[in-house]
Order: structure tokens, then C-alpha cells, then sequence
């Protein structure tokens, strides 16, 4: 654990100033962990930095005496990825909070990577402008996106962070301050390091400014909320509206108990919930009558499937309880007990086998396991809810279900995360998932970049 | 038991600009929608059908597109619809537009309850619902929030008055018009739509509404803008100042100021 010394808060209050650097007692107990809770840690200091030239100046000068530097956005992540494991400098982001440009002749923008998101999306939606990445965690940094790779409802039409990164500036390890990539469609000059970073977690280098792609704003947006007798049923309903060549920009899946506890923690209703398991897709597009034919060509699908019903939301106010539903779960599901999360991702098909043998572990092992996602790419999001479960037994059957759902994950040629990232806590299950090989070679990128393996320590790979 | 609920076709408030200068909506390439407020009528009165039994009639005033809303509540649940369309009908203020309203009515015959929404989004005025009510003689309780109890031949209703809510029983036939957020409105139902697919929609024009009238004269006067007392003159944006204040100081002083300074603007 490194502890710095008086000398190095010296050092850092100079670059940054004493009231941007807090020590001690001034630590906020909120730096110590992430969303979930998984893994605790104080840092020794917290500094908040206001732009790229304190940061690098930090950056040699923790390199120089091998000092930890590990980087925190708003900390909505949930595999310890921002927790100072090792100890050292936690360096926030959130000063580094302005767009900078909104570039409407290139269609891009250039924010700092404390921007939140939902500002961000909002900003750019009132220029008529397109942010397409829609990461469930609205109040996440733009940078924590870009640095877990985030993906998001939107996936499916759309792609994730990374297919909309263009370029970033990054104070390496060093000090030394790149830029990479930039405001261009195509690149083909050499490696692309620029795709190193993003995912990275900050174990590579600390992103300062990023570059993003926008597009022209879909006008309108349709969403059909669909009821099926069982999950199975709906889910393997999926590959047949993907077959039909209408592209919806979210296709989620959802079962009645967690509608309900999202209810129950909105206060709100949800316009349908009396069916065991149903399907949420939204279409964008820019007519009403252009909608109208992908909605009902889709909802022949689902009635033909077996659903039973498809329900239409065509305006904005009728499509807004059902996202805000949607977007609640997990906050729902913490709100009713303490929980662990997997978030594997498997090829679309086979999302109805992993889903079926959660339902077989949660009778094996007496808790209940509920499971939400997207359905349209393969990510599903298991949830292991403790409930009254004694403390001692919940730590004991934990990691056992989680070893079985890798493994499950694995068989069924999936990876351990689609879009939360490995951080801390989902190590392992990178290494048994990747083999000596593969993570070998990732050992190698992160020694390229941080030979002193001071940069978020303990993560991924480390 | 039957119940008829008022619906309009309006345009897609999130979307429309005013023109200023014109003092007129800009219309062109707006897509319509039925009237939000309306989405909670129709619901209530499908809830009232699902546990008492009901025929649920939508019935609405508008040009020939205005069919697509009456389509709609087909699609969420309504047995049958009349749409008033007709040129001489065009162009009615709240008052013509509640006479024409109630004439159609009244061609349905027998009902026990019309239900409408509190307003339109477009007009905003909600005078049309009481002034049905009252060209029909009904009794009627506006900005209802919540039904308690439905019986063969009374209502019990609760209404919120901001700063009271109050619970009010009615004899049937009587009119209602309730407020956002009564229930969850249900969403269009594909099943529905196939079902109703071929579910016709009685049109009546004015020729139709005027034959049942005994003095003609008068009651012509309610017809569209030409017997309407009140006329829109031009249609702006209300002017909208937003100011901010940062107060800074020490935490323990801020709180206190902070609690004035809700209480001066009456938020606590």
C-alpha cells in the first residue's frame, strides 16, 4: 500500500494548489469505491486537477517516485475499476468538465473527460446533433465511458463508445502528453493506439481531451413494448425480427419482477405489467409513416412468434415511462437488496441458454437471480440478489455461481464483460477467459506504456 | 352502462413553433396526435368498462384526419366512434365547439356518463368539457383525479384543487373531466388494431346535427368560426425570465439562507 509523504504533498500542492488536494481526514469516504460497493480502498490523497498540464506535471512527478495514480470519473462503475487499490493518488476528473467545441461543419466535438453524459447528449440534441452511444449511467463522465469502453442501449443500430471515439489526448505515464487519432473518418497510419486507450480502464495513459463523432438527429422514435408468456419465448423471438432486416436502435428484454421493482422504486406505473416476460424495442427514424411500417412489420413477427400482444408507445410522453423504467433497474434492484452483477456478453443466439441456466443456478442455489439486457447484442446483465441470505453463506456461494456463469459464458463463446469493463473485481475471470497467451501479450501493451506499472494498478491485466 | 368520451386530434405540441410574426402555429410537417389529456379520459373510462361493463363511444369534432384519433382509441379499447366533420364546423371557438360536441351527443341517445380530458394541449382553455355539460344539462365535476366508486346511478369522484382534495358524488348522467395522471393510460394494442380493422366510424355533418334542432335560427349561430363569440387575434409565446442567484458563504450561513430564500419564493 503507498502511503505518499509530506515531501509529496508538497510537491502536488504546488502544481495544483492546496485547496485542490485533499489528504487525511478531508478525504471523502464516497472515493473509496465504486457504484457496487466490491472493493473498498483509501487513497492517500485525492487531487483534482484543472487541466493537461497538471496532470502530465503530476504524471512525471509520480512516475519519478513510482507513486499509484489511479483516475475517477463520477465513479458509476461496478468492477472496482476506480478504486485505489494500491493506494496513492486518486485523480478526479470532474474539473475537467467543458465542452470544448461542437464542431457542426466536421460533425464532431471535443469535450474534457469530466463532462457528464446526459449533459452531453443533451447539449448536442438541442444543435439537432446525435450522440449515438446511450450507456444506461447517465450521470457517468464521458472519459469513464471511453475508458470501459461503454456500450449501451443504443449498441445494436449504433455500435459503442468506441465507434465513436476519433481521437484523445493522453498524458502517458511519463508525463509526456500525445495526441492520437483526430478529426478524421478514416485512419490507416499504423497501430492504433487510439484504440488501446479507449477500454484501457486508465491503466495505458490518462485521457484529457476526446474527440467524438456525432450524427444528424433521428427526428422521430417509436417504441413497442411487447408481453410474452415467458422469457425464453421472448427472447428467442429476437433473431427473428433481427432476420427481418428492420433495425431497431434497442432491443431489450425484461422480466415482470423487475418492472416491478423499478415501479416500486420510481413510484410510478408502468403502462403494462401483467405478463411474465416481455421485449422492449425502439425504432428511430425520421417520418411517422417510415416508423409506422418498421413497427408493424416487427409486431407481425412478435404476434406470430406467440406474443401476447404488442404494444405501441408513438409519442414521446408514451415512450418516456417505459425508458424510465428501463433506465431504473439497477437502481431498482439495489434499492430491494444487496447484490453481485455479471455482465457477460455471448453471440445474440444464445442469449436463451445463459438465461435458462441462470434460472437452473437460482434453484440450485436458493437465491434469486434476475436478468435484464439487451438482447439485440448479446449482453445480458445477471443480478444475484442476496436478499435475507446470512452474510457468511452469501460470501460462500458467490463466487461458485459466478465461477459457473463464466464458465457457462464461456461455452457458449461469449466473453466476462460487454460493457462494464474488468477493473478490480472480474480479473480472474479475464485470465481463465483469455488464456496465458492473449494475457501475456496484454501484460506486454501495459509494461509498453507504464514500464513503472504505476497507472491504475492492480486492473485488468496486473 | 354508457359512457362517451370527448376526444381531438391535436398537433404535436413537442414539436410545434409559434411563428411570431404571423402570430400563428407553424404547422406544416407536424405530425398530429390525440390530445394527451384525452389519453386519460379514454382510460378512465376503458378502467370503468373493464370492472362494471361498459360501452365506451369516442366521439370527436374535426376534418376527416382527425379519423386517425378515433382509429386510435379502437386500438386502445373503445367499441365505437363518431367524428363531427363538416366545413360549416370549422374555425369554433370553445363555445361552438362544445354546441357542436353536445349536438352530436345528444344524436347517441341514451348514455350515462360523458368523460372528457381537462384540456387540450393546443387550446388549453378547458371550458369545452363544462360548457358540453352544460348545453346537455348534465351535472359535472372538473379536474377529477381519482374515482371511487361507480354505481348504476351515481358516481363518487375526488378533484384536486391544489390546495384541497375533495370527494363529491353525482347522479347520473353526468359529465366528468379529468386531470393528468388519473391512470396510466394503456398503449395502442396491435391486437386490437387487427381486431377493429374493418370497425366503421359514423361521420355526421352538419345537415345530420342541425335536423334535430327546434329552433333553427338560434341554435345556427353555434356553428364554426362565423357563429363563434370569441375569435384568436394572433397566438404568441409567453415571455419566460429565467434568473439565477449564487449565494456564497459559509455552509452553516448558506443553509440559513438558502431556507429564506425558498421560503421568499413560497417553493417551501
Amino acid at each position: 500500500m503507498h502511503k505518499t509523504t509530506q515531501l509529496d504533498i508538497e510537491h502536488l500542492s504546488q502544481i495544483v494548489g492546496r485547496n485542490s488536494l485533499q489528504i487525511g481526514d478531508e478525504i471523502n469516504p464516497d472515493y473509496t469505491h465504486d457504484e457496487l460497493f466490491g472493493i473498498f480502498e483509501f487513497p492517500s490523497c485525492v487531487i483534482l486537477p484543472s487541466s493537461t498540464d497538471e496532470i502530465s506535471k503530476i504524471m512525471a512527478y509520480a512516475n519519478q517516485k513510482e507513486i499509484p495514480v489511479t483516475v475517477r470519473g463520477s465513479g458509476t462503475g461496478l468492477c472496482g475499476g476506480c478504486v485505489p487499490v494500491n493506494g496513492g493518488i486518486l485523480l478526479l476528473t470532474t474539473r475537467l468538465n467543458k465542452i470544448l467545441e461542437i464542431d457542426e461543419d466536421n460533425l464532431t466535438a471535443i469535450v474534457e473527460p469530466g463532462v457528464c453524459l446526459l449533459n452531453f447528449q443533451e447539449e448536442v440534441e438541442r444543435l439537432g446533433l446525435f450522440y449515438a452511444p446511450d450507456p444506461g449511467e447517465k450521470s457517468a463522465t464521458i472519459g469513464g465511458n471511453v475508458m470501459t469502453n461503454a456500450g449501451g442501449m443504443r449498441a445494436i443500430k449504433y455500435g459503442v463508445t468506441r465507434d465513436h471515439v476519433l481521437g484523445l489526448e493522453v498524458v502517458l505515464s511519463t508525463g509526456e502528453v500525445i495526441d492520437v487519432g483526430g478529426k478524421i473518418g478514416k485512419n490507416s497510419s499504423g497501430f492504433s493506439l487510439l484504440d488501446l486507450f479507449i477500454g484501457s480502464e486508465g491503466t495505458l495513459g490518462i485521457v484529457t481531451k476526446i474527440i467524438l463523432k456525432l450524427l444528424p438527429l433521428p427526428k422521430k422514435t417509436a417504441t413497442l413494448l411487447v408481453p410474452f408468456a415467458s422469457l425464453e419465448k421472448a427472447i428467442s423471438t429476437v433473431p427473428l425480427i433481427l432476420k427481418s432486416k428492420v433495425l431497431p436502435n434497442a432491443v431489450e428484454f425484461m422480466e415482470k419482477e423487475i418492472i416491478e421493482a423499478a415501479e416500486k422504486y420510481l413510484g410510478r406505473p408502468f403502462p403494462h405489467k401483467s405478463s411474465p416476460a416481455y421485449l422492449l424495442l425502439r425504432f428511430d427514424g425520421n417520418t411517422k409513416a417510415e416508423l409506422e411500417v418498421d413497427c408493424d412489420i416487427v409486431a407481425n413477427i412478435c404476434l406470430i412468434a406467440g406474443a401476447l400482444d404488442v404494444y405501441l408507445a408513438d409519442t414521446l410522453d408514451r415512450q418516456q415511462p417505459l425508458w424510465d423504467a428501463r433506465g431504473a433497474f439497477l437502481e431498482a434492484l439495489k434499492a430491494m437488496s444487496e447484490l453481485d452483477e455479471v455482465d457477460i456478453v455471448v453471440p445474440k443466439a444464445e442469449i436463451v441458454r445463459l438465461v435458462s441456466y441462470t434460472k437452473t443456478l437460482q434453484k440450485e442455489f436458493g437465491l434469486r437471480i434476475l436478468s435484464f439486457g439487451h438482447a439485440g447484442d448479446g449482453n445480458v446483465h445477471i443480478y444475484l440478489l442476496r436478499d435475507d441470505l446470512e452474510e457468511k453463506k452469501w460470501h460462500e456461494i458467490l463466487p461458485q455461481i459466478m465461477a459457473k456463469l463464466y464458465l457457462k459464458g464461456r461455452e457458449l463463446e461469449g466473453q466476462v464483460s460487454g460493457e462494464h469493463g474488468i477493473g478490480f473485481l472480474k480479473k480472474t475471470y479475464l485470465k481463465e477467459s483469455l488464456g496465458k497467451t492473449q494475457i501475456s501479450l496484454q501484460q506486454k501493451i501495459k509494461e509498453a506504456f507504464d514500464p513503472k506499472l504505476i497507472l491504475n494498478p492492480n486492473k485488468i491485466v496486473y | 352502462m354508457r359512457i362517451i368520451v370527448c376526444i381531438k386530434q391535436v398537433p404535436d405540441t413537442t414539436e410545434v413553433a409559434i411563428d411570431e410574426k404571423k402570430g400563428v402555429l407553424k404547422r406544416e410537417g407536424v405530425d398530429s396526435r390525440l390530445n394527451p389529456y384525452d389519453l386519460y379520459a379514454l382510460e378512465t373510462a376503458l378502467r370503468i368498462k373493464a370492472e362494471k361493463g361498459a360501452e365506451v363511444i369516442v366521439i370527436s369534432m374535426g376534418p376527416m384526419q382527425a379519423e386517425a384519433v378515433i382509429k386510435e382509441a379502437y386500438y386502445m379499447g373503445a367499441d365505437s366512434g363518431i367524428l363531427l366533420s363538416d366545413r360549416k364546423f370549422a374555425g369554433a371557438d370553445t363555445l361552438a365547439t362544445a354546441y357542436t360536441l353536445a349536438q352530436g351527443i345528444k344524436k347517441i341517445g341514451s348514455f350515462d356518463l360523458v368523460i372528457t380530458g381537462q384540456q387540450t394541449t393546443d387550446g388549453d382553455t378547458a371550458q369545452v368539457g363544462p360548457a358540453v355539460a352544460e348545453f346537455l344539462g348534465l351535472p359535472h365535476i372538473c379536474y377529477v383525479t381519482g374515482i371511487k366508486d361507480v354505481s348504476p346511478n351515481s358516481l363518487t369522484v375526488v378533484t384536486d384543487m391544489l390546495d384541497t382534495l375533495e370527494t363529491q358524488s353525482l347522479q347520473l348522467p353526468a359529465l366528468l373531466t379529468v386531470a393528468r395522471d388519473i391512470y396510466q393510460p394503456r398503449l395502442i394494442s396491435y391486437r386490437l388494431k387487427l381486431s377493429s380493422k374493418d370497425r366503421e366510424i359514423t361521420v355526421l355533418n352538419y345537415n345530420d346535427l342541425s335536423q334535430n334542432q327546434g329552433s333553427a335560427a338560434l341554435e345556427d349561430e353555434y356553428f364554426g368560426l362565423s357563429s363563434s363569440p370569441t375569435q384568436v387575434e394572433r397566438i404568441f409565446p409567453p415571455s419566460s425570465v429565467i434568473s439565477r442567484e449564487i449565494l456564497e458563504e459559509n455552509p452553516h450561513i448558506l443553509v440559513k439562507k438558502t431556507i429564506l430564500k425558498l421560503k421568499e419564493l413560497k417553493i417551501i
